[in-house]
């Protein structure tokens, strides 16, 4: 039969998503090329070269996640759950830190951050675990046992970096996913109300520096050199590019280091302040149709397990690129989330080639019943 | 939805209307990431790309250079030099401990590590450089430079530095620049902190011309404040340069004349009003301002007991003395009380009221009329005058010859002395006026007070038969290319109405009193020149007035001060003079030999048309006598070439029609011998050749009327391009 998937894989193929994000990821080494453009010495920096080597590793991974059944997935969930949860656990202990957080494990070659694999991990487990249609009525709390427990221990440990961001957008995921999987609405309004009560418990161990990002995020002009300054440097760079931007590689903020972050999280306002308006509104869009694609894949899936699967995958793009450009146009605090395809870095790279991969894969195989 | 055959519940939650929800919640976050992206890239473009451009632009200001200033003969007499200073930026010295060693051995000096820390501590931006040396003697530049390897992050910084070429040499006159003040700062467009600005004299007066336009360069930095490149950069435009009316050999023979006694002396030019030359003693050495005054210097000069920062010329009051006489005179000849035959006699004292007012010859001068009155300063004779008169109507003449008002000059803090009168005594002390006192005001002494600078104007005007010039001693103000951007024609304040034959009687007695017998300024006689003035000897008079002693009349000879007053020749005079000699005694012993020295030296290079032992065209004299810049006699040598080729070529044509010989070579050549009133300008000598020449500019006369007396200073030009 192996001739006959292949086939109708192919034809089926959805060249949309793949453009699209082929395109997202071309604007990425742009946006990276220009954010290592510092200085007065005009080479290419390495970055650049190694983005399109991840995005080459990517497009096999694609490749890879199509020719897959997707529903695999299903039966491999809990232990990729468990490899993630067990990097998150090494990091942790043996990580390697910088700036104050442990991110990286470094395989000396390549350096892996694991919550990028985590969120992936963490969707496909909680899908797995809601494939089941909910009981009358919806979930119940009772049901939202398993789910919380399977969210706290990568949450937590996610914490521990401390990366907060990562932690939102994990939790985000789970909440996206447990809504669509049919939570209970009084359930939804319980645990709403315990989040909203905990919160405070929660603002207790926050770090000072976490805290201070959320003052600053209220009034960055309250510390404009320290906490605050990412955030107005940003907001000056995506201003400054204005209706049709500076130009490739005539930002001034990010070639003379006044962006921090700027090949990361603030890759976004490199891009913004070079292409301007329509830039932002262009790659905006391009996100956007993603988006919609994933909830069309999800409407028209043959299965309830790749509905939710779409659904998630669509969910970790759509918080990602919401976070990313709510913090760097100053609408959020500063946490540290990449911007999907576009920021600098291997494991979100490769995981959000993945994912789209079984986006493609969900939409392709619909046919396949 | 297709999903498999599994029966539902009707109240299990169904996945379709939740996505719809979810659907519609990423469509209105995604608007609301949209409507902010337009908002930060549109609505606020334009103050956001601002503060982009305000993080990374730096702005370097370039201060212009100062334009110089020259004496009526274009010689510099103040010019800008550089002054080398050491910076550091230490984030450039790879081994910041062995630089500051090495460059303080360098330097001979400590106190580099010290500078450093207080730049630190005042929290300097990094990579901003740190001056820690200034004003480097050559041999320490020499050094920096030599060893500029040794001292990575150390480099030079040239900066231009007020330079007055002949120290005290009419230092009043020139004035002093120093470092803008909060006040200044607060009333004046176009100065930041740290720039020069003059305090004082010709750099205060002329200080929009001298300025000049600071240029500026935007320098982009980086987040860290290091340097990348410059983007734009708008050039300074140095000042232009002024020309006195000052000659340079006269002013310094006056300076010398003076000596070291405390006194001043000026001398105008009676047809013009042109100061030509002007010094008070004790003074000053300008160039202790430049590169900033020291409280310790500033406290000498303050509390020194000659005051050596006022300028006797203008501010000097002095009770005038027998120069008086001469407004008694003319007073008297002209309200009729008086006739040149008109006679008293003199026993050596005059008994008015209830008191004996003495004449300075004990034993008197007898019987005499007013020519000799004058030559031999006869008190007895003008107690007689000055009584007939009445102290209102000297008063008035007094007036009409300039003395009791400002002359106008544009000197800062000019007095204006007193002549008293019933009114003025009535206003002043709410008393009328007592007829005696009318005695000592007639012989120059009680409440009346001249400075030298109204006593050189009435010289004038007797001189030059009635006309009050105001005094000037700007002549023009020129541009980079030479090319005048100012002139200053002669003013004219007024026209006293004067009797000529009044005026030639009283100037036939002065000239007696220099050239006649019993004539009180014999020393101040010259060989060809007919040397005319009138001594005078009187006390100090205390700035407040209301010393009432005063008001009596003392002997001559026991009094302190030397006045001498003079013009010469005779007939169409062209210098007039004015000189005191504080605490020097008789007025003909001190004033009228400094004098001498002076007119001869003016003579010797202006003589008189018509006197009998004329000079010889300057082309033939010896060049000593007649000293002139290298470029003036490189002009004049090709003017003589030129001559005498062409009077080769005449003579061998043979035609008599050529005069293009010998004598005309004389008047070319003699155009650098320039007559010190019309003040040409060799143009071979520009001075200015160095100075980046930029477009010419012309000024609108919009300067305040320099002749705007004291404090007043000129208001900014608006037609010049913005200081950067």
């Amino acid at each position: 039969m192996a001739s006959g998937i292949d086939r109708r894989l192919i034809y089926h193929f959805d060249w949309t998503l793949f453009a699209l994000a082929i395109a997202i990821a071309s604007i990425g080494v742009v946006s990276v090329l220009s954010a290592t453009w510092t200085g007065l010495h005009h080479t290419v920096s390495p970055l650049v070269y190694h983005q399109i080597m991840w995005i080459g590793i990517g497009i096999a991974l694609m490749a890879g996640a199509v020719l897959l059944d997707y529903r695999a997935l299903g039966t491999y969930a809990y232990p990729l759950y468990g490899i993630a949860v067990a990097l998150l656990g090494i990091v942790a202990v043996a990580g390697h830190s910088t700036g104050g957080s442990r991110r990286w494990i470094n395989l000396g070659v390549l350096k892996l951050e694991p919550s990028e694999l985590a969120k992936l991990a963490l969707l496909i487990v909680i899908v797995r675990y809601l494939r089941e249609e909910p009981p009358s009525g919806g979930f119940r709390l009772r049901h939202m046992i398993i789910p919380a427990l399977l969210l706290v221990v990568p949450v937590g440990l996610v914490l521990r970096q401390p990366d907060l961001g990562t932690a939102l957008v994990l939790m985000l995921i789970g909440a996206t996913l447990i809504f669509v999987g049919g939570l209970n609405w009084r359930t939804m309004a319980i645990i709403g109300l315990a989040a909203a009560l905990v919160a405070p418990v929660g603002w207790h161990y926050l770090k000072p520096y976490q805290r201070q990002r959320l003052v600053s995020f209220l009034d960055p002009h309250s510390d404009p050199l320290g906490s605050g300054y990412h955030i107005i440097q940003s907001e000056i760079a995506i201003g400054a590019g204005g209706d049709f931007g500076k130009g490739f590689l005539q930002g001034t903020q990010a070639r003379l280091n006044f962006l921090p972050e700027q090949t990361t999280d603030f890759i976004f306002a490199v891009f913004a302040e070079e292409f301007g308006f329509t830039g932002s509104m262009i790659l905006l869009g391009l996100y956007a149709a993603v988006i919609a694609r994933g909830i069309w894949v999800a409407r028209h899936a043959r299965d309830r397990f790749g509905a939710l699967l779409a659904i998630g995958i669509t969910a970790i793009v759509f918080w990602q690129v919401a976070i990313n450009i709510g913090m760097a146009t100053g609408m959020l605090p500063v946490v540290g989330i990449p911007l999907p395809l576009v920021s600098y870095g291997g494991s979100s790279l490769i995981a959000m080639m993945a994912a789209i991969g079984i986006l493609i894969s969900v939409n392709t195989r619909r046919y396949l019943f | 939805m297709k999903f498999g055959s599994i029966r539902r519940n009707s109240s299990t939650p169904r996945i379709e209307p939740r996505i719809a929800i979810l659907s519609g919640l990423i469509a209105v976050i995604m608007m609301v990431v949209g409507v902010r992206l337009y908002q930060l890239q549109v609505v606020q473009h334009q103050q956001l790309a601002e503060l982009a451009d305000r993080n990374r632009i730096r702005i370097n200001r370039l201060p212009a250079l100062r334009g110089l200033v020259f004496d009526s003969h274009n010689r510099p007499l103040v010019d800008t030099v550089p002054s080398y200073d050491a910076v550091m930026v230490p984030e450039d010295a790879t081994d910041l401990s062995g630089t500051i060693k090495r460059l303080e051995k360098l330097l001979g000096q400590p106190g580099v590590a010290a500078r450093l820390q207080d730049a630190d501590d005042d929290d300097r931006p990094a990579y901003e450089p740190v001056t820690v040396a200034e004003h480097l003697t050559w041999p320490q530049v020499v050094a920096l430079e030599t060893h500029q390897l040794d001292l990575p992050g150390v480099s030079l910084q040239v900066t231009p530095r007020r330079h007055y070429l002949y120290g005290s040499m009419a230092a009043h006159l020139l004035g002093y620049v120093g470092e803008v003040n909060e006040k200044e700062l607060a009333h004046l467009n176009g100065y930041s902190m740290g720039d020069e600005i003059g305090k004082f004299g010709v750099e205060r007066g002329w200080e929009n011309f001298l300025r000049g336009n600071s240029g500026g360069q935007e320098i982009e930095v980086d987040s860290v404040g290091r340097r990348l490149r410059l983007l734009r950069e708008i050039p300074e435009r140095p000042g232009n340069s002024v020309q006195l009316t000052i000659d340079l050999d006269l002013q310094q023979t006056v300076e010398s004349a003076l000596g070291d006694v405390t006194g001043a002396m000026v001398a105008i030019d009676p047809n013009t009003g042109y100061v030509l030359a002007m010094a008070s003693h004790p003074a000053f050495d300008p160039n202790v301002f430049t590169g900033g005054v020291t409280p310790a210097q500033w406290h000498t000069l303050m509390t020194d007991p000659g005051h050596p920062l006022e300028n006797r010329v203008i501010q000097g009051i002095y009770a005038p003395g027998s120069t008086f006489k001469v407004v008694d005179s003319i007073a008297g000849l002209m309200e009729r009380t008086l006739t040149p035959d008109t006679t008293y006699n003199c026993p050596g004292g005059l008994w008015y009221g209830n008191r004996e007012y003495r004449c300075w010859r004990k034993q008197g001068h007898g019987t005499l009329s007013l020519h000799r009155a004058i030559v031999e300063s006869c008190d007895v004779y003008f107690y007689q005058v000055g009584a007939k008169l009445g102290v209102d109507r000297i008063a008035h003449w007094a007036n009409i010859l300039g003395l009791g008002a400002p002359t106008g000059i544009a000197l800062a803090h000019e007095k204006t002395g007193v002549i008293p009168s019933s009114e003025w005594k009535r206003r002043r002390y709410h008393e009328r006026w007592y007829p005696a006192e009318t005695l000592s005001v007639a012989i120059g002494q009680g409440y009346v007070s001249v400075t030298p600078m109204q006593m050189a104007v009435m010289t004038a005007m007797v001189a030059n038969g009635g006309t009050h010039y105001q005094p000037q001693f700007v002549r023009e103000v020129d541009g980079l290319d030479g090319q005048p951007v100012r002139t200053y024609p002669p003013i004219i304040e007024g026209q006293a109405q004067i009797d000529p034959n009044v005026l030639s009687i009283v100037r036939d007695a002065m000239c007696d009193v220099v050239n006649g017998p019993g004539g009180t300024a014999h020393k101040a006689a010259l060989p060809n020149i007919t040397v005319c003035g009138k001594t005078g000897t009187a006390q100090v008079v205390a700035e407040k007035q209301g010393d009432r002693t005063k008001e009596n009349a003392l002997p001559e000879d026991e009094r302190d001060n030397g006045w001498f007053i003079a013009f010469a020749p005779k007939d169409h005079p062209q210098i007039a003079i004015a000189a005191i000699f504080e605490h020097s005694g008789h007025g003909g012993t001190f004033a009228a030999p400094a004098v001498h020295d002076v007119l001869q030296k003016f003579f010797a290079e202006h003589p008189p048309p018509g006197t009998p032992a004329i000079a010889p065209p300057p082309s033939l004299l010896p060049p000593e006598n007649n000293p002139q810049t290298p470029a003036e006699e490189q002009a004049q040598a090709g003017d003589q070439q030129q001559a005498i080729d062409q009077e080769q070529a005449a003579d061998q044509a043979q035609a008599a029609e050529q005069d293009q010989t010998g004598d005309a070579g004389a008047p070319a050549a003699q155009t650098d011998d320039s007559d010190a009133d019309t003040g040409e300008t060799t143009a071979d000598a520009d001075p200015n050749a160095d100075v980046d020449a930029s477009a010419p500019t012309t000024e609108s006369d919009s300067d305040a009327d320099m002749g705007a007396p004291a404090d007043s200073r000129p208001s900014p030009d608006d037609s010049r391009p913005s200081n950067f």
